[in-house]
């Protein structure tokens, strides 16, 4: 049992499978080692959301690339392309909304304003008390709670090893390359991809290398079954709604509400304080979801570094180690910036640049 | 402005209610919330105000005293208030309860939890066909409405709830088609030393059985319910032998009837523990998955006490006298001096608990009992899963039950899991050789129960909303 592979992954979320998938498809031997679950971190949680209303203007073209990618992975992660609304329900967040979607525009998202005859014709459903509005026909959802059940097939059909229950606890490394301690006993790889979300910091610290990861504590919720109130997802200028019903009824409520905790002790916890004002929110703008019932909200964690720009690249100062994560709407992006990160890995030029991890994380002015 | 109690009690069965009257009894005040209208719990359950003069019951009377005992104390009840939520909130714990159509948030010093048990139901086929209910749903039934299920009733299900479920469906002036126990007399013969100490409840026991041999109704002894019959209504079951392990052997007989009341044990609720922060332990002679708390119910969690059910299936006597513990340790916390009163409490507690867990021993399913399930039953109902289905899913490397839950939705629906969560989490356990203390439930989630949007939402101005600062562009 002295197997040495091509490249460790700590790490299976979204960002992990999608980059062990491409290296194995350029003939390397990948193996992904998680703690927890296949897709049960931030990728198996998530809103679901994929919408390029609410991306970073920098990160379009990611994201672009990204939704081609969901449309391909189809009926197996619950993907859905129904359009989606963007609204203000004040003249401050309706300028918000001009002025951020008239620059995610400019940077290749279909997006148009829509008036409020055309909104309440789409969205019959939608509270009247709409001041302005933007759409864009590029928008979906896909399922994340598919997101482990849909890597795992993959993997196995890939013939990629793949170990859950296992975290890595410590990483020694030395000119032959990295030997990870987890509970199946010693891992050896040449190459390691560090891609454990909100865990990177503790993770990279193993290297003795200081990422300054941080976590958010986003909050979803979920109702039970209703009848027909929304057809499309549904956004708020601020960026603190998004809004479906999904096939079944269910409509599912996030926004990125801060709840409690930290990575390090446990899954976190919904605090009322956060959760009523989302759903009070989300009846805002849909009244007729006052009569839903919330049947469960959690949390998930999102990780950032300063500058909110993705980390994606060499680590800085261990050779053959990288590091993938923190990329806002990661999700969405996810499938598409983990191939990008195989590229590189298997020293290819990737489609479009990576985000270096060495750079200097200065705080940009919002 | 928002309620404040030192102690606050969720459950006000025979342990909470306890609890309460134990901790308020040190001068402190205690709120003591409740679902249901009066105090009870499960097992004395208040009448329906339309039966109140139908004839008295060991069980009614013993809760018509603890209700006067609450009435008179110094503690606040409220009942119809469902617990949504529980954190930890400045050193205090903070309740978000629903009550009168609206949530109301409740801080309290110290929390003491006493959230009772559910039923757990082997699936069958056909155990989701209308007219069949749980044995335990039964009894609720007959004590708040008087009413039965149906006219020819089949009474199945483990330990002694089955013959108590009979024996009243008889009071009640049902016709009880048969009996069907995977106990053998065998089992019973062997508790009967353990049962002596409670001579009251052996001889109440004894007298159901001879009532229900004496007026010819069959008792089929180790035999189990192998499927439900009739498509959009009971018609009958078939029933077969079981080994000594409980798997079906033999070939099946039917019984003819137009209910079933079915159940396999009781399974700890500890869905509110959970969410307060308190880890579980497995311990399967206790019911399963079992909050962890020490002999008089302090968890590891500073300030939060549980008791009763909820911290393992002791049985009503023992839950009476773990909920004083539970309620003198609260008030410790708080800085009275209870020790004495507990060392008294604890071997009295012991015993009632000896005896309870002997009848839950009786109650609790054994392996071969998993057989029932075939592959086409339904296990969860929400979703109508069968058991092919999660099967494949666990075959599939779904080794957890969060990942079965996401795969497949098994536990996202209204029940949140409470009817399919132990099956499920059993066979994650037997297909991959692991322990089920290996296979622990899914992460717990708020709310306790659902509640409506609107609820939450109370009224609201727009301009009344938190908005943070939007996420950089
Ligand atoms: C609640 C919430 C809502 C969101 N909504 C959206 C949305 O609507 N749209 C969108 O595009 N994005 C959304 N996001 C962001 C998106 O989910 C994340 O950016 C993305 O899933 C991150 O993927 P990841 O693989 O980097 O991290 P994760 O999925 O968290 O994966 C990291 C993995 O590393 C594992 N790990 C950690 N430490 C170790 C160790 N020592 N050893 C082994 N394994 C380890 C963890 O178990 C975990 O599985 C949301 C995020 C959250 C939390
Ligand atoms: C349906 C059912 C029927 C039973 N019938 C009998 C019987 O007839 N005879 C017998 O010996 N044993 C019976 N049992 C067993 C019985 O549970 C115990 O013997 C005894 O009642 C345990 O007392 P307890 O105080 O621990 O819990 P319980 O009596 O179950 O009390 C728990 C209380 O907590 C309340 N509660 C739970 N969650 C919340 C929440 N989130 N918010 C507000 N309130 C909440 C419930 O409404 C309940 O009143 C039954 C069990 C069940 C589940």
């Amino acid at each position: 049992m002295t197997r040495i592979y091509d490249i460790a992954v700590i790490g299976g979320g979204i960002m992990g499978c999608a980059c062990a998938l491409r290296v194995a498809e350029g003939g390397m031997l990948p193996i992904v080692l998680d703690q927890g679950d296949l897709g049960q971190g931030a990728s198996g949680v998530n809103a679901g959301t994929l919408s390029l209303q609410i991306k970073r203007v920098r990160l379009m073209p990611y994201a672009l690339k990204g939704h081609h990618e969901w449309a391909r992975m189809g009926n197996a992660v619950g993907f859905h392309k129904t359009g989606g609304y963007t609204l203000a329900f004040t003249e401050h967040e309706a300028e918000l909304l001009y002025e951020r979607q008239r620059l995610k525009a400019e940077a290749g998202a279909p997006i148009s304003f829509v008036s409020a005859q055309t909104l309440r014709k789409a969205e019959p459903g939608l509270t009247q008390k709409v001041v302005a509005a933007s759409y864009c026909p590029e928008d979906g959802y896909a399922n994340s709670s598919l997101t482990g059940q849909y890597y795992r097939r993959r993997l196995q059909d890939q013939s990629i090893s793949y170990h859950e229950r296992c975290p890595v606890t410590a990483v020694d490394h030395d000119s032959n390359g990295f030997t990870l301690a987890t509970p199946i006993g010693p891992v050896r790889a040449r190459r390691l991809l560090l891609a454990a979300g909100a865990w990177l910091r503790p993770v990279a610290a193993l290297l003795g290398v200081d990422l300054p990861v941080r976590a958010r504590v986003n909050t979803v919720s979920v109702t039970g079954r209703m009848p027909p109130l929304v057809s499309t997802v549904i956004g708020h200028a601020t960026g603190l709604l998004t809004m479906k019903q999904k096939a079944n009824g269910t409509v599912l409520v996030g926004g990125g509400w801060q709840g409690r905790g930290t990575p390090q002790a446990g899954r976190g916890q919904v605090t009322a304080e956060t959760v009523v004002p989302n759903l009070a929110l989300a009846q805002y703008a849909l009244p007729g979801l006052g009569n839903a019932r919330v049947l469960r909200s959690w949390t998930g964690f999102e990780a950032n570094v300063p500058d909110f720009y993705p980390l994606a690249g060499a680590l800085p100062g261990v050779e053959n180690a990288f590091v993938l994560g923190c990329v806002r709407g990661g999700y969405t992006i996810g499938p598409y910036i983990g191939r990008l990160m195989g590229d590189f890995i298997l020293s290819r030029e990737p489609e479009l640049p990576l985000f270096d991890p060495a750079r200097n994380f200065d705080e940009e002015a919002t | 402005m928002m309620l404040q109690t030192d102690i606050a009690v969720i459950g006000a069965g025979p342990a909470g209610a306890n609890a309460a009257l134990a901790a308020a009894r040190q001068g402190f005040s205690v709120m003591l919330l409740d679902e249901q209208p009066l105090p009870g719990g499960q097992v004395w359950r208040a009448k329906s105000t339309a039966i109140l003069d139908a004839p008295a019951t060991p069980e009614g009377d013993a809760g018509d005293r603890l209700r006067q005992s609450v009435k008179r104390s110094s503690v606040t009840y409220a009942g119809d208030a469902r617990v949504w939520q529980i954190e930890p909130v400045e050193g205090a714990w903070q309740l978000h309860m629903l009550k009168g159509g609206r949530t109301a948030p409740l801080r309290a010093r110290a929390l003491v939890i006493a959230t009772g048990a559910r039923e757990f139901v082997q699936p069958v086929p056909g155990w989701t066909t209308p007219g069949v209910l749980g044995l335990a749903g039964a009894t609720a039934l007959f004590k708040q409405e008087l009413a039965l299920p149906g006219k020819r009733i089949i009474v199945s299900g483990t330990g002694p709830l089955v013959f108590y479920v009979a024996a009243e469906i008889r009071r009640l002036g049902g016709e009880v088609a048969a009996v069907v126990t995977p106990n053998s007399q065998g089992d019973w013969l062997r508790v009967l030393p353990a049962m002596l100490p409670r001579p009251d409840l052996l001889m109440r026991g004894a007298r159901w059985i001879a009532d229900l041999m004496a007026s010819g109704v069959p008792i089929h002894w180790r035999h189990a319910v192998t499927r439900v019959e009739g498509g959009s209504r009971v018609r009958g079951v078939g029933f077969r032998k079981l080994a000594p392990d409980w798997s079906p052997i033999g070939t099946s007989q039917g019984l003819e009837g137009d209910s079933l009341c079915l159940g396999n044990g009781l399974i700890p609720a500890v869905e509110a523990a959970q969410l307060a922060g308190v880890a579980l332990a497995y311990h399967p002679e206790l019911g399963g998955w079992v909050p962890r708390h020490d002999e008089d119910g302090a968890t590891d969690v500073p300030g939060v006490f549980i008791c009763g059910d909820s911290a393992g299936i002791r049985g009503a006597a023992a839950a009476e006298i773990h909920g004083r513990l539970a309620g003198l340790c609260a008030a410790q916390h708080l800085g009275a001096d209870t020790r004495k009163e507990r060392k008294q409490l604890r071997p009295i507690h012991a015993r009632a608990a000896r005896f309870g867990t002997t009848m839950t021993a009786l109650s609790i399913p054994r392996a071969g009992l998993a057989q029932l399930t075939t592959e086409e039953t339904v296990i969860c109902r929400c979703e109508s899963l069968t058991r092919s289905a999660i099967a494949a899913e666990i075959a599939g490397g779904a080794r957890s039950s969060n990942a079965v839950k996401s795969g497949l939705r098994a536990g996202m629906g209204a029940c949140g899991g409470k009817f399919c969560q132990t099956t499920v989490a059993r066979m994650i356990a037997a297909a991959d050789g692991r322990a089920e203390a290996d296979v622990p439930p899914p992460t717990p989630r708020p709310p306790l129960r659902p509640v409506p949007v609107s609820v939450l939402a109370g009224d609201f101005e727009y301009s009344d909303l938190p908005i943070p600062k939007p996420a950089p562009l």
